[in-house]
């Protein structure tokens, strides 16, 4: 292999030298540092300093949002432990999480298995489900703001009022995390469903006719066949939809707010809340590493599934 | 990625099942449940009556069409004014990314250099961490390099860009070596070979990067909402959640619609027009 970047910095050097006045040679600064540079000073001062910096903040109390801070230790932790809003946000994220991802992923991949061919009707219906994922969240919540209306919503004006009890949709705080769910589900099932078209082109047909020829079912084929050659797709589109779960929560403002009763108040929610609403740097800071260590459990645990399932192939 | 649009004939096995049959079937019915949100926005919108009346929520389009929700919502909020704030802030770190994607994807797809795993694996962090995680301590380091309440601040910290990066590594990575070693015989210095063999070459990639750029700042919502603090500085999604809640209050559902069908119209339009570049972006979105 050549060494292009070496060569090229070599004369960078050499016409520096000539022209810089005589003293101490210019350390050779390696083209490849340079070029990471820039990239490298954003991701410092907004991803990995961040870090440091909520850390910090978690880890020290203010009496007053001017006070100075000083050190608390797992005092913000045990304040919003103790602090209703938050174990219920915790609570609700999990069922959220739950309730979002399962059925997604299992919508997902049915309609992708349905609309696997590439005809003219099956794309118009991938467009369908596609379109949700287009817009903005804020947009969908403000449709959904309608259609969750009670009496007059569409909801109601085409299901509801046939039946005896009318469910408040986003005001039973039994239901209202559910509506949240159907409405993410709406949102982001056409996502997922893309990566499984992508999934199912890696199932040779071949492996269907064999299945089909020793007298395997529909549902024999689908789990014998398409589900272990599915297994990366499922685990990889597993970890996009709970990473969405974490961070997407922009409904919540326009829909819910958090209630009734806190009961879709998110972590994501709660963390603005605190930070925003209340000014309580430290418990938001708390909050933001709890998030934290959620997404990376989330990502190395899903790590651990996708590097067994693509055998050891998971280089990046 | 194509392979989407492959056409694939269905395997023979399955040809005269009923299986396939129900599950297609199925999908037509979720089909229309699914675009059920978006017939209603565009009928509620044109409905000469504005406020929640009974009828409000049919979707049968029984009147003689009136654009009297569109005006009202053109009146209600500066729309103008957060489309060009949504532009300018989605079209700024798109032009700043892809010369930081450039020259990181260039470094890590072609450069030896000490350090490169651990710097790999540093990139990496990044799609792990999100900035949307990160909001509270961002929003002290904005207010800190005084750029509180100014479009810079919402884009600042998306200038970096792992998946860029990424994508133009694999993009270049697939480029052969051999082309560039001819411009370097012809003395092009890095820059120059960049800008000639990479960039023109890589140039699916860098469209797929801008579809999946575009489309996520366009969108985005709590960032913005917490570094934006004057009305004439709101981008789009933050004009329609404060509109939004005006309008709610008033029980103007058809002029929720109205607003709501001006904001998501471009990326629609979008859509239709360019629906597999779309498609393929998406899909190379994921894969990091």
């Amino acid at each position: 292999m050549v060494d292009i970047a070496g060569d090229d910095v070599l004369r960078q050097a050499r016409q520096h030298s000539s022209t810089a006045a005589i003293g101490i040679p210019k350390p050779r600064v390696p083209l490849a540092y340079l070029l990471l540079l820039p990239s490298l000073i954003i991701l410092a001062v907004f991803t990995y300093f961040p870090v440091l910096q909520v850390l910090w903040d978690s880890l020290h109390v203010r009496k007053t949002v001017r006070a100075v801070p000083t050190y608390g230790g797992v005092e913000n932790y045990a304040a919003i432990f103790a602090d209703k809003a938050f174990v219920n946000a915790l609570a609700n994220n999990a069922v959220y999480a739950f309730g979002t991802v399962v059925p997604s992923l299992i919508l997902a991949l049915g309609l992708a298995m349905a609309l696997s061919r590439s005809t003219r009707v099956n794309t118009f219906l991938r467009s369908a489900f596609f379109l949700p994922v287009l817009i903005p969240l804020i947009a969908a919540a403000s449709l959904f703001l309608f259609i969750f209306l009670p009496n007059v919503g569409l909801l109601d004006y085409y299901i509801g009022r046939h039946l005896t009890h009318t469910p408040n949709w986003l005001g039973d705080p039994d239901i209202a995390l559910y509506s949240l769910i159907g409405l993410t589900i709406w949102k982001n099932a056409g996502y997922y469903m893309l990566f499984f078209l992508a999934g199912l082109q890696a199932v040779p047909p071949d492996a269907y006719e064999a299945a089909y020829l020793e007298g395997a079912s529909p549902w024999q084929r689908l789990r014998y066949v398409t589900l272990p050659y599915l297994k990366p797709t499922i685990a990889f589109v597993g970890v996009i939809a709970l990473l969405n779960v974490v961070t997407q929560v922009d409904h919540v403002f326009i829909l819910t707010k958090g209630g009734p009763s806190d009961s879709t108040n998110l972590l994501l929610f709660y963390v603005y809340q605190q930070a925003v609403e209340s000014y309580d740097l430290g418990k938001a800071s708390a909050a933001t590493i709890v998030s934290l260590a959620a997404l990376f459990a989330i990502t190395f645990t899903s790590l651990g599934t996708l590097e067994r399932s693509f055998g050891g192939r998971g280089e990046p | 990625m194509s392979a989407i649009d492959r056409a694939v004939r269905a395997p023979l096995a399955t040809r005269r099942e009923l299986t396939p049959k129900i599950g297609f079937g199925l999908a037509v019915v979720a089909a229309q449940l699914w675009l059920v949100p978006f017939a209603w926005m565009i009928v509620a919108s044109l409905r000469p009556e504005r406020f929640g009346g009974a009828g409000m929520a049919s979707l049968i389009p029984d009147f003689v069409p009136s654009i009297g929700s569109f005006v009202e919502a053109w009146e209600s909020a500066d729309f103008p004014r957060y489309y060009l704030n949504t532009a300018i802030i989605a079209g700024g770190i798109l032009a700043v990314q892809l010369v930081t994607i450039t020259l990181a994807g260039y470094a890590f797809a072609r450069l030896e250099f000490p350090g490169k795993r651990i710097l790999f694996y540093l990139f990496l962090l990044q799609l792990m961490l999100v900035p949307v995680v990160l909001i509270v301590p961002n929003l002290t380091t904005i207010a800190r390099l005084g750029l509180y309440d100014t479009l810079a601040g919402v884009m600042a910290p998306y200038f970096a860009s792992a998946f860029g990066t990424f994508l133009m590594r694999q993009a270049f990575l697939a480029i052969p070596r051999e082309l560039e070693e001819a411009a370097l015989i012809d003395g092009a210095p890095w820059w120059r070979r960049i800008w000639h063999v990479y960039m023109p070459l890589a140039a699916p990639a860098f469209v797929a990067f801008a579809i999946i750029s575009v489309t996520a700042h366009w969108n985005e919502f709590l960032w913005p909402l917490m570094v934006i603090n004057s009305p004439d500085n709101r981008p789009l999604t933050v004009g329609l959640a404060a509109f939004t809640r005006g309008s709610e209050g008033a029980q103007a559902w058809g002029v929720i619609a109205a607003g709501t069908l001006i904001v998501v119209a471009p990326l629609l339009i979008g859509f239709a027009l360019f629906q597999k570049r779309f498609v393929n972006s998406f899909v190379a979105s994921g894969i990091k």
